[in-house]
């Protein structure tokens, strides 16, 4: 098991930004097979056409960005959301080769290796990826792009540990403790993404040989397990305008930025949730050119757009990720409140393809059996 | 006496049936089915699902027509100011999308309560008490009560009435609800999704699961195949039993069979259907409260930002979700009305292959919806035929849901029609094409009206294919309302309750507006 650290090593650099711009346009690795675009480089304008940008249900970027790229340009971005970051995978793989569009973007490191098993990119790193931390595009095969990063930490209800006179937990490990008992609430493996990625976090820490006896202490210790993000935090969560009696919920690291955007009336000064800055899954979201496009060089076009200074400014506030490239100005919301785990946990994407099942089959049995 | 080329009517349907579901689904179940798809029957984790299905199906559609009887014998034998009133507000849930239901009763119940049994089967009966209420209440409307009089009379108390006389007139219809409703139930999605809990889960869950999720098509094509199965059984011994036990009787004008609340019985029985409309307004408050409330003050704030368009790509003002919504519904309903009619054409002047042609049209219901998504998707792939990503794809989607219930609508009045009408038209020789136009159609476009109303109900609140098919387009109404429920923050969960409150006006006036074009004997659902 590879477990990486980064965020902070932002300084990192790719050993050779020039050997990737020169794959962007010759791919030599990957499993898929090219559709024999010529290794020309991306021109910076077309005559108007139109690319289908593939993504989920979460994206958003704003809209004058997108028009101001066509004037630019003359390319027209259609945007298909197309369900939950699962089911836009799943169609894409099902549709190899003859996809509904011509860049999917939103495929994450939890399911690359489906993606890259099914040949469902057409190999493009974009340029503008050389100044991205090599370890966001290490386990690409440099047939995906890295866009933003987002990690999946435990927030806690700050006034209700105040409250109650108790001291928040800041490792993982802490979770297990009896004053920590009936207090956390989680989301299913098996149905939400944070539920998948945290399980994914305590594999990571605990290793393949200790994380069930840590969701066992986890259990004994009364975790609670709901089936979506929106059960946990708005349901069961007694923070962030949570209507439950949890303080403790597995979210975001940008929960509480969220939390001070999206609050009724006059803006709080500063959020009622903290992030747990232990034990944070980092999930990587990449774009890429789907395999059998049409216009293969403006969906090149639309990946590099992504990682433009432009549209990397605008991700945190549009979408609450972190942009990939190092140095992007980030809003003073972020700044102020967003958590920047130290040290987030990582698996590789073709060991969590592989171990999927089993793992989540494991937790199953553990957690609710 | 048939119309002519009676067998005709049939084409239509099972060609839309057959090229938009029979099609796509076998291309899915093919991809998916391999000999490995099999060890999914080999788990005890698939079998705590489908016992688990099926006891809460059973309780549900138990609990359902425990407490749909009385209310439809109140709202249907009874005559009491605000009759018509209360039928609506019990029929409104029924055509309510889940994610606005399963919202209401989260903001409703407290939380160790989420993801238990109990909730399931709370939702599932606040669902489909309209079911019971329509088809039982429709038919015993209708029943002569001068068949009870006389058993009366004879010296029959009112068990005795009931055991022997009201409950072998009534079991038929009872028995058709009991079977839709358990249709429903064994196959809920929305409502399992949003208020279950993990170890709460159907076989239609656990399909879309192991589709999105795990990426298992084997797997999922197994459990698919296996829920159609189980459903079509069900649906066909219900049929059969439901003819054998079938009395033949001449039937009433509704209106001759009500009277006025006089017995204990009878004040009982509108207490408990009181009781249960307040039971039922409860969420549908809980919404508008949540709509009007800033913080800890009451206002508008909510209602306004509908209006108004976001600055992201993410952002869709109100009124063009609602704009979408609507045009998605009147293709929806005219597909659903032209094909339903045909098919319910077909079905009444048939004998042969009606039986079937039936199950046929029902069988989309029992089909997980996101494996007919899936097929849809890599079946018209091919260009002139690529529908992937065009609007078109959607209302088809919802017609193949809405055209069953079109059929449940307009079939029994085909039925019902007195064959001495066409008698006497062709006696004074009209010819039989001419007989059909002049008897016939008038009756059938009534009951289409009808029809019109749930398809349009039912395409506005779907949750369940639509969901899977992408479109470039703004969402739907339930789609936009899921999407700002996913969101953090009051700002997302006010105006999820604003947009749910429009949707549930809509619905109910469509749902309204349909009912006043009830024929006297329309069947209902």
């Amino acid at each position: 098991m590879r477990v990486t650290t980064r965020r902070g090593l932002v300084a990192v650099l790719v050993a050779s930004s020039a050997l990737l711009t020169a794959c962007s346009s010759s791919p030599s690795v990957g499993s898929a097979p090219s559709s024999g675009v010529p290794p020309t480089a991306v021109p910076s304008s077309f005559a108007p056409t139109t690319v289908t940008l593939l993504t989920h249900d979460s994206f958003a970027l704003t809209k004058t960005l997108l028009t101001d790229f066509t004037a630019r340009t003359g390319i027209t971005i259609k945007v298909v959301n197309d369900g939950d970051a699962g089911e836009l995978v799943n169609k894409a793989a099902l549709t190899a080769g003859n996809p509904e569009g011509d860049v999917l973007y939103g495929v994450d490191n939890t399911l690359l290796s489906r993606a890259l098993e099914a040949g469902v990119f057409d190999p493009y790193l974009s340029p503008a990826a050389a100044s991205v931390p090599a370890a966001l595009t290490a386990a690409t095969a440099g047939a995906v792009t890295p866009v933003d990063v987002g990690d999946v930490c435990v927030n806690l209800d700050d006034t209700w540990f105040a409250k109650h006179q108790v001291t928040p937990p800041t490792t993982l490990a802490e979770l297990t403790e009896p004053q920590y008992k009936d207090l956390l609430v989680v989301e299913n493996a098996a149905t939400s993404s944070p539920g998948l990625a945290f399980l994914l976090a305590t594999i990571a820490r605990f290793g393949e040989g200790g994380y069930q006896g840590y969701w066992q202490s986890l259990r004994a210790n009364g975790v609670k397990v709901v089936n979506g993000w929106t059960e946990a935090y708005e349901d069961t969560f007694s923070g962030g305008g949570g209507k439950g009696t949890r303080p403790i919920v597995v979210s975001y690291a940008t929960s509480p930025p969220a939390e001070i955007v999206y609050a009724a009336g006059p803006k709080p000064t500063k959020p009622s949730t903290s992030v747990m800055t232990d034990g944070c899954f980092r999930q990587v979201e990449y774009a890429g050119v789907l395999r059998g496009t049409s216009n293969p060089l403006a969906a090149r076009a639309v990946v590099d757009f992504l990682l433009s200074p432009a549209v990397q400014a605008d991700v945190p506030l549009s979408m609450f990720v972190d942009p990939a490239v190092p140095g992007t100005p980030l809003p003073k919301v972020f700044t102020d409140f967003a958590a920047v785990p130290a040290k987030p946990l990582t698996l590789d994407p073709a060991l969590i393809e592989k171990n999927r099942s089993a793992w989540v089959d494991a937790w199953d049995q553990v957690t609710l059996r | 006496m048939q119309p002519p080329r009676a067998r005709w009517f049939a084409v239509l349907p099972l060609a839309f049936v057959g090229i938009f579901f029979a099609w796509p689904l076998a291309t899915v179940l093919h991809r998916g089915l391999s000999p490995e798809g099999l060890d999914v029957l080999r788990s005890a984790a698939t079998w705590r699902v489908v016992r688990f299905t099926t006891v809460q199906a059973l309780l549900s559609t138990g609990l359902t027509v425990g407490l749909g009887l009385p209310a439809a014998y109140a709202l249907h034998r009874l005559d009491f100011r605000g009759r018509r009133l209360l039928l609506a507000l019990l029929t409104v849930p029924f055509v309510l999308p889940t994610v606005v239901v399963g919202a209401a009763f989260r903001a409703l119940l407290p939380e160790p309560w989420t993801g238990t049994l109990a909730v399931i089967v709370a939702a599932h009966v606040f669902f489909n008490l309209a079911v019971v209420i329509r088809v039982v209440g429709g038919f015993w409307s209708h029943l002569d009560d001068r068949w009870e009089q006389a058993a009366r009379t004879l010296g029959a108390g009112p068990v005795t009435v009931w055991r022997t006389v009201t409950w072998p007139l009534l079991r038929p219809a009872v028995l058709a609800a009991s079977a839709l409703v358990f249709l429903f139930t064994f196959t809920s999605f929305g409502v399992v999704l949003v208020l279950g809990g993990p170890t709460t889960t159907t076989l239609e869950v656990e399909i879309y699961r192991r589709t999105v999720q795990l990426f298992d098509l084997p797997g999922a094509a197994t459990l698919c195949l296996l829920q159609v199965v189980a459903v079509m059984a069900v649906l066909l011994v219900a049929g059969r039993l439901q003819r054998r036990l079938a009395v033949r009787q001449r039937l009433v004008r509704a209106a001759a069979a009500t009277h006025p609340v006089r017995t204990v019985g009878d004040r009982v029985v509108l207490g408990l259907t009181l009781v249960e409309s307040v039971i039922v307004a409860l969420p549908i408050l809980a919404l508008v409260v949540e709509s009007l409330r800033v913080g800890d003050r009451w206002g508008l704030d909510w209602w306004r930002a509908l209006g108004v368009e976001g600055p992201t790509t993410r952002d869709v003002s109100a009124w063009d979700s609602v704009r979408v919504s609507v045009s998605y519904a009147v293709v929806a309903v005219l597909i659903a009305v032209v094909v339903g009619g045909a098919a319910s054409c077909a079905i009444a002047y048939t004998r042969r292959g009606s039986d079937l042609l039936d199950a046929g049209l029902m069988a989309p219901l029992g089909t997980s919806a996101v494996t007919i998504g899936f097929g849809l998707l890599i079946t018209f792939d091919v260009a002139p035929f690529d529908l992937r990503g065009r609007w078109i794809i959607v209302p088809i989607g919802q017609a193949l849901v809405a055209i069953p219930l079109v059929v449940r609508t307009v079939l029994p009045v085909l039925r019902s029609l007195d064959p001495r009408l066409r008698e006497v038209a062709a006696t004074l020789g009209s010819s039989p094409s001419r007989t059909w136009r002049t008897v016939d159609v008038p009756v059938l476009s009534r009951a289409l009206g009808v029809g019109a109303g749930f398809a349009a109900a039912v395409s506005l609140g779907e949750f369940g294919a639509t969901s899977f098919l992408a479109r470039a387009d703004a969402p739907t109404l339930p789609v936009q309302i899921g999407r700002l429920l996913s969101r953090p923050g009051e700002v997302n969960s006010g105006q999820a309750a604003a947009l749910s409150v429009v949707l549930v006006a809509i619905t109910a006036l469509v749902v309204l507006a349909a009912e006043r074009w009830r024929h006297p004997s329309a069947g209902s659902l």
